[in-house]
């Protein structure tokens, strides 16, 4: 069995410049925080981010776009953050606001083959402007494509040595998708454990969806954010 | 008894007992200090069927509601991601999604995630809740920050969703939807048909019973 477990430097390696990068969580919760921090370090730019929020103001991925390290963010929430708007604003930074259950969607759809995909959200609002819609038995809908990424990172809770991964509580939401739909996938996890120990019926994301493992450095408390 | 808690409080007596609750963030939110916890499943759209109430010292990071507050987790509840979570909400699983807004108008057409001349730059899972849960309750003050009315004719902000609201639930009054026109069908506290006629821009009727008890 070929190793998955790396360091954080060894596993952002292939990000490079102009990738869409998929980034788990919501806000800080279920973000892969140790990930962010290294991909902080990168000399890469021109990135699209495909993730709930854009951290907070100098926390998270609100760090990388203070950087200018961002070109396009894709997310449904990105009021958490005010620094989005001054840089939207001045013309730095491109936004794709989708519904935050389109999105989730998009990116099931993007890692399951499926090119896009009817829904009834958003029909007769702004956010459905020049998309593309369809009457269905008798309802609208509207189109939207699927989402695919270059390298998505991930927070898990643990993994095996193979790569499967279980969550915890609702640090789970974004990620397991984004596991699904990038080309390179590594997964930040609290610990590994060795193949055979993890509940076959717990595991939440399988070990052909994830390329590398990585130990986090940082969790959440009820503090913040603390190193390990 | 302050405003925000006594629109929670009448709200949560519209609710069945065993229903699916979605709560919105602000007064929405308020309804669970009204609700008997043991019989009525809430869903938070960030990956929770089951939310419940946390003490202090009980509160883990990692189990929010979609507010980002430390909620705790009741007996019988799942988590599960993201899509399944908008599965359960626009696939009418969840029977009652409450929410506020900045506007609402006659129609039953709600605006609640942008407003003219400022970014738009947030719309998390209000347009997924208006399209799919089964009843739409809207809590809201009867007027806006400068004693507009925000009960319209016509919404003036970007509209969330064409699917009508259900019931609209305020300090002053509570409306109910009824043959696509808003019946007045109860005053909160000690308002007067003409303080809410004065109040609100939108037409609405009165309910015969209503204008009983208030002659």
């Amino acid at each position: 069995m070929k190793s998955k477990i790396t360091d954080l430097k060894s596993a952002l390696q292939p990000v490079k410049d102009g990738d869409t990068l998929m980034v788990g969580g919501f806000g800080l919760i279920g973000a892969p925080l140790s990930l962010i921090d290294e991909l902080t370090k990168l000399e890469v730019k021109e990135l699209t981010v495909v993730s709930n929020n854009v951290g907070e103001a100098g926390k998270g991925l609100g760090i990388l776009l203070d950087q200018g390290k961002l070109k396009k963010a894709i997310g449904s929430y990105f009021t958490s953050n005010r620094e989005v708007a001054k840089w939207y604003n001045a013309g730095k930074l491109e936004l794709q606001l989708l519904p935050q259950g389109t999105l989730g969607e998009a990116i099931r759809a993007g890692g399951a083959g499926i090119g896009g995909f009817y829904t009834k959200t958003s029909v007769g609002t702004d956010l459905a402007k020049g998309k593309e819609t369809k009457e269905i038995d008798g309802e609208e809908y509207v189109l939207e494509k699927a989402l695919k990424s270059d390298v998505s990172i991930v927070r898990a809770h643990k993994a095996d040595r193979l790569g499967n991964l279980v969550y915890y509580k609702t640090a789970r939401n974004f990620n397991p998708m984004m596991a699904t739909a990038g080309k390179y996938v590594v997964a930040e996890v609290d610990e590994i454990v060795e193949v055979g120990e993890l509940n076959p019926e717990e595991i939440a994301t399988q070990h052909i969806y994830v390329d590398k493992l990585v130990l986090t450095e940082q969790i959440l408390t009820k503090e913040g954010v603390v190193q390990k | 008894m302050s405003m925000k808690n006594m629109i929670a409080e009448r709200a949560a007596h519209a609710l069945e007992e065993y229903s699916v609750i979605n709560l919105g963030i602000g007064i929405p939110t308020l309804v669970t200090n009204y609700l008997d916890k043991e019989k009525f499943y809430l869903h938070t759209e960030n990956g929770l069927l089951g939310v419940t109430s946390v003490e202090e010292e009980d509160v883990d990071p990692n189990i929010v509601n979609a507010g980002k507050q430390p909620v705790g987790e009741a007996t019988g509840a799942s988590y599960f991601h993201s899509a399944d979570s908008f599965a359960m909400i626009r696939g009418s699983h969840v029977d009652v999604a409450i929410l506020g807004v900045l506007q609402v108008d006659e129609k039953g057409r709600v605006a609640n995630w942008a407003i003219p001349g400022k970014d738009i730059i947030g719309v998390g899972g209000a347009m997924d809740l208006l399209v799919g849960a089964k009843k739409v309750i809207i809590t809201t003050n009867h007027t806006a920050k400068d004693g507009s009315p925000k009960f319209l004719k016509k919404c003036t902000f970007p509209i969330t969703s064409t699917r009508p609201v259900d019931m609209i639930i305020t300090e002053l009054a509570v409306f109910e939807r009824k043959d696509d026109k808003f019946e007045l069908i109860e005053l909160m506290g000690d308002t007067t048909l003409e303080e809410i006629a004065e109040k609100t821009e939108a037409d609405y009727t009165v309910s015969e019973l209503l204008k009983g008890s208030v002659e």
